[in-house]
């Protein structure tokens, strides 16, 4: 399948991208493509221009800073998933890098490309909710909260990239998903961490855009095991309902991989 | 249109394509290298799994001006050049990792990335890294078999 015609922009930094995107008419931006590109063949997206993220060396990066883990928005899943730093500090980031997609999708996507598309099916804005991480971005720093804003969209500005994430280390996490079975995206995903102020639980999958699940991070913040669910129902009445699923048993499913999550959590 | 430069199973190619042309339609139709294959055309097949720097990835999910400067690696590049098979293509053809063929190609780009990563990969690992492959002849047993056994030859 062909996509409509455009024309193809290459960015050698993030400055340069933004000063391409400000002169140019009708420009998308396209990092691993992985999401982007099917959108183009499938002809929902037919940008005038491409400006291409996914050679700037200088956002591919992994770092500890104190209790932080510090990525770089062009950091791709494959390298999330097998850095020894991110298996080390915060496995279950790790582990949620490695369950995106399918091998040849995640040497393409990256971090950014995913949070800044909010994908109501995407796994990582799951991580980046729970965990209480800060968007960099090349105009300001967003938190989390503030930066997930409805089905597909963000608190980003036209024009505005992501430069890295900022994850704060938590106590322990852990992440799990029911993924659909041909495209691996989460039918329902759900990422828990403790911190010592309390608990954060992101669901995604689930509604047009990942939440925060106050109910069981409050149980959370009591009691950190699987049990602390017990008698905490899930409202089906905002969930997505569709061919794959039924908004009921989506909301099933969010306190099945909650307690996974937990239990992966504490092993 | 873009200008290309770029290495293809190790010759330098260059080449003029539209800025909206796919990698796997610059491999099959601009260099009639064939071998690999557009199945599902939404990234989800993976019959068309080529390399691109060292790493598998989906040719019906990249533009081919992204690959500028680029090495590609197809199924035609992967024998040795003196002859004979690939190591991974001589399990499938040995285990009979294959019916009617066409995921193969894809197959077998994916199993030799796989096996960079897992030296020795079990058959949990092996099917969680085939999870963007699809197979609607075999039932993959075969195609585990092969991997199991590229692997175990070295």
């Amino acid at each position: 399948m062909y996509t409509s015609s455009f024309r193809y922009l290459r960015a050698t930094s993030l400055a340069e991208a933004e000063a391409l995107f400000a002169r140019t008419p009708d420009a998308r931006y396209i990092a691993g493509g992985q999401t982007l590109i099917p959108t183009m063949k499938q002809r929902l997206a037919a940008p005038a221009a491409l400006i291409d993220l996914s050679r700037i060396a200088a956002s591919s990066f992994i770092r500890r800073e104190r209790e932080t883990l510090v990525i770089g928005s062009g950091t791709r899943h494959a390298d999330v998933a097998a850095s020894s730093e991110v298996r080390a500090v915060l496995p279950a980031l790790a582990q949620l890098a490695g369950v995106i997609g399918d091998p040849a999708v995640r040497h393409r996507g990256t971090l950014g490309g995913s949070v800044a598309n909010n994908d109501p099916a995407a796994d990582y804005p799951a991580a980046v909710l729970a965990l209480g991480a800060t968007v960099k971005t090349t105009r300001r720093t967003i938190a989390a909260d503030q930066f997930f804003a409805g089905l597909f969209q963000t608190a980003l500005a036209d024009g505005e990239l992501i430069s890295e994430i900022t994850f704060p280390v938590p106590l322990r996490a852990g992440y799990a998903k029911f993924p659909h079975p041909a495209s691996r995206y989460a039918l329902v995903g759900v990422f828990v961490a403790q911190f010592d102020g309390g608990a954060r639980v992101a669901v995604t999958g689930a509604a047009p855009c990942v939440f925060r699940m106050a109910p069981m991070e409050q149980a959370l913040s009591k009691s950190f095991t699987p049990e602390s669910f017990a008698g905490i129902a899930v409202d089906a009445g905002e969930l997505n309902s569709d061919l794959f699923g039924s908004a009921e048993y989506r909301a099933h499913l969010v306190t099945v991989m909650a307690k996974r999550a937990v239990t992966a959590a504490l092993s | 249109m873009a200008q290309l430069s770029l290495t293809v199973n190790g010759a330098a190619v260059r080449a003029e394509v539209e800025d909206r042309t796919l990698l796997v339609h610059f491999l099959r139709d601009h260099l009639r290298l064939t071998g690999t294959h557009v199945g599902c055309d939404t990234s989800q097949c993976g019959a068309c799994v080529v390399h691109v720097g060292a790493r598998a990835v989906k040719s019906c999910t990249l533009f081919a001006v992204q690959a500028d400067g680029e090495d590609i690696v197809t199924i035609e590049g992967v024998a040795p050049k003196s002859g004979g098979l690939h190591p991974v293509q001589a399990a499938f053809q040995e285990h009979h990792g294959l019916q009617c063929g066409f995921c193969t190609p894809g197959m077998i780009m994916t199993a030799i990335d796989m096996l960079k990563r897992h030296k020795a990969p079990d058959e949990a690992t092996i099917k969680r890294e085939l999870e963007g492959n699809l197979c609607r002849c075999t039932g993959y047993l075969n195609i585990v078999k092969a991997i199991q056994a590229a692997a175990a030859a070295g």
